[in-house]
């Protein structure tokens, strides 16, 4: 039980060090063990576990809010209503542009600049400072911030543009063809440094002699970084990026802040539509099948993604 | 290697690191540029970055036109709460997790890993109706025990990866001078705990302080809000007059969040999010 594993954990919190062995009279072991997970397990179980549950099971009522007769089942009704539904697909659409389109940049601007933090340049701390500030601000104070910039009149991009004599600039938020562009750009903003802090404990966990040992061979930068670092870092980056795309799937304050899922719908991601279903139009059932649907979604991504850890061999 | 090179790429890494932070802290410059201008300059339609009267009007403006304070009260009453009551029943669990790879423990990993993949909107449905059945929507108790839930995951983590850090032959120490269980965990875990305790329950305040959108739906009338959903409230008709109040809300709502997170920013960073991802 306890010699289930005996990892060996590197980091700043201690040496280095196997699993305790034997059958020590070390504490939390027997039936005391229930009186100390049973405070977190409760809540767990009431307030996570059951309302999912709960909430799937909705999905196949005819739940509405301030309705006086009882809920009935209706079995697959809502998800049949939901095929139909161009309007949620259409969301749908948009949710997956937004997910991939703030994932991708993300990941890719972050390990521009994890491997920027890993050398030794003298501005280092005030990037590691600044960072904090995207990751640490409230989404909403996020989205006011970003409205501030983009503001046509008294926004610094449009006053950027009129300085450089590129123009007078455009109202980005309400634009139909540059709404969507917009959201994405601040949320690229508001999740790099997560993912930077990531890849840099990566690349930090990378065996030194082997940079040194590629260095000897005169292998230039690029291929170090192929034959080193890409290898060393791809389980934290797959993980990262997974995490990445779920998170931002199911994003909702950020762009309600900016734009409430306009202009026309351009920016309404699939939590801003099944917000309004739910709570504007009362349609909990409705709601409850499009959380289901998103919940399907994010499994296959899940699955692809264990699939590629797998492939990936030795998980460090 | 020549010489030459090796100083063109240096320059290449300072110049890219340069946007880099440039590309970070533009709009929170701006932000803060935009609470301390006054009116016209807000007006006009060549904006500075320095304000050239700078001034305190937009935040008076600010408390006047919504219930801050009030706002404010709230969030720190559901932050400090939340954080509180996640590490108090958090540690416990996560002292079994770290020092026994039991069933359970890995089940509660599990799932700890696997809810914070749904969307919200299949959670807060459901919350919803069952808060509702024992009366606490628009209710700070309410919105607390959601946020304890919500924070938990995190905060189980957290917590695994610093009692992992207390090596067991301390506490086998205790025991063998006849300590007994509960008194050997209070005297000899908890005090090696604390710091990372301390940290944890200011990851959940944070985490709190900063949540929108169960606030949006749990919380009905303007007293009962929370600072994020107050401050959407600014954002009714947008004319340029009321762009500096609300920069002022919003840098003010900002500040305990960057504050905090600067003090725990080491200790969340240092190993713990490798662990997380590796995992």
């Amino acid at each position: 039980m306890a010699l289930a594993s005996a990892t060996v954990r590197s980091g700043r919190d201690g040496p280095p060090r196997g699993r305790g062995t034997g059958r020590s009279a070390r504490p939390g072991r027997g039936p005391g063990t229930w009186f100390l997970v049973l405070p977190a397990l409760i809540p767990i179980l009431v307030l996570s576990v059951g309302p999912l549950l709960y909430g799937i099971a909705l999905a196949f009522t005819d739940s509405q809010s301030g309705r006086t007769r009882s809920t009935q089942w209706v079995g697959a009704l809502n998800f049949q209503d939901l095929l139909h539904d161009g309007l949620f697909w259409e969301s749908f659409r948009i949710g997956l542009v937004w997910a991939v389109g703030v994932s991708v940049p993300q990941f890719v601007l972050a390990l521009g600049l994890a491997l920027l933090l890993n050398e030794n340049l003298r501005m280092r701390w005030l990037a590691r400072a600044l960072a904090i500030i995207p990751w640490a601000m409230p989404e909403v104070v996020v989205g006011i911030m970003w409205r501030l910039v983009y503001n046509p009149d008294a926004g610094i991009l449009n006053e950027t543009i009129r300085d450089l004599g590129l123009g007078d600039g455009r109202d980005w938020l309400t634009g139909l063809a540059t709404a969507l562009p917009a959201v994405i750009l601040v949320g690229v903003w508001a999740g790099m440094p997560q993912t930077t802090v990531a890849l840099l404990a990566g690349l930090q966990n990378t065996p030194q002699e082997l940079h040194e040992a590629a260095a000897l061979d005169g292998a230039g930068a690029w291929r170090r970084f192929r034959t080193v670092t890409w290898p060393a870092l791809r389980p934290v980056a797959l993980s990262i990026t997974a995490l990445n795309f779920i998170w931002n799937f199911n994003s909702f304050a950020l762009v309600y802040v900016l734009t409430n899922g306009g202009p026309g719908g351009r920016t309404r991601l699939p939590m801003l539509f099944a917000y309004e279903e739910a709570f504007r139009y009362g349609q909990f059932g409705y709601a409850a099948a499009m959380g289901c649907v998103m919940v399907a979604v994010i499994s296959v991504i899940l699955a692809v993604y264990l699939a590629g850890r797998l492939r990936g061999g030795e998980d460090r | 290697m020549s010489m030459r090179t090796k100083r063109s790429v240096r320059a290449g890494q300072y110049l890219a690191l340069l946007c880099y932070l440039v590309f970070l802290a533009f709009p929170f410059l701006w932000l803060i540029s935009t609470a301390f201008k006054p009116a016209p300059e807000l007006g006009s339609l060549h904006p500075t970055w320095i304000p050239q009267h700078p001034t305190l009007d937009n935040f008076r403006q600010a408390f006047d036109e919504q219930p801050l304070l009030r706002a404010a009260a709230n969030s720190l009453i559901a932050a400090l709460s939340a954080g509180a009551i996640a590490v108090v029943i958090a540690t416990p669990m996560a002292y079994v997790m770290a020092r026994h790879r039991t069933r359970l423990a890995t089940a509660a990993t599990g799932w700890v890993v696997v809810s914070q993949a749904f969307p919200f909107v299949l959670l807060i449905i459901p919350l919803f109706l069952v808060l509702k059945h024992l009366h606490l929507i628009n209710t700070l108790w309410g919105l607390i025990m959601v946020y304890v839930v919500w924070a938990l995951p995190f905060a189980l983590w957290m917590l695994v990866g610093y009692v992992r850090a207390v090596p067991p032959e301390l506490e086998e120490a205790a025991a063998v001078d006849g300590a007994g269980r509960l008194r050997t965990l209070v005297s000899v875990t908890a005090p090696l705990l604390a710091p990372g305790i301390v940290a944890t329950a200011l990851f959940a305040f944070i985490t709190a302080w900063n949540e929108f959108f169960f606030a949006l739906v749990l919380l009905k009338t303007p007293e009962k809000q929370t600072l994020p959903v107050v401050l959407t409230h600014f954002l009714g008709a947008e004319g340029a007059s009321d762009l500096g109040p609300l920069a002022a809300a919003a840098f003010l709502a900002t500040l305990p969040s960057l504050v905090l997170f600067a003090v725990i920013q080491r200790r969340i960073t240092g190993g713990m999010l490798a662990g997380a991802v590796k995992s």
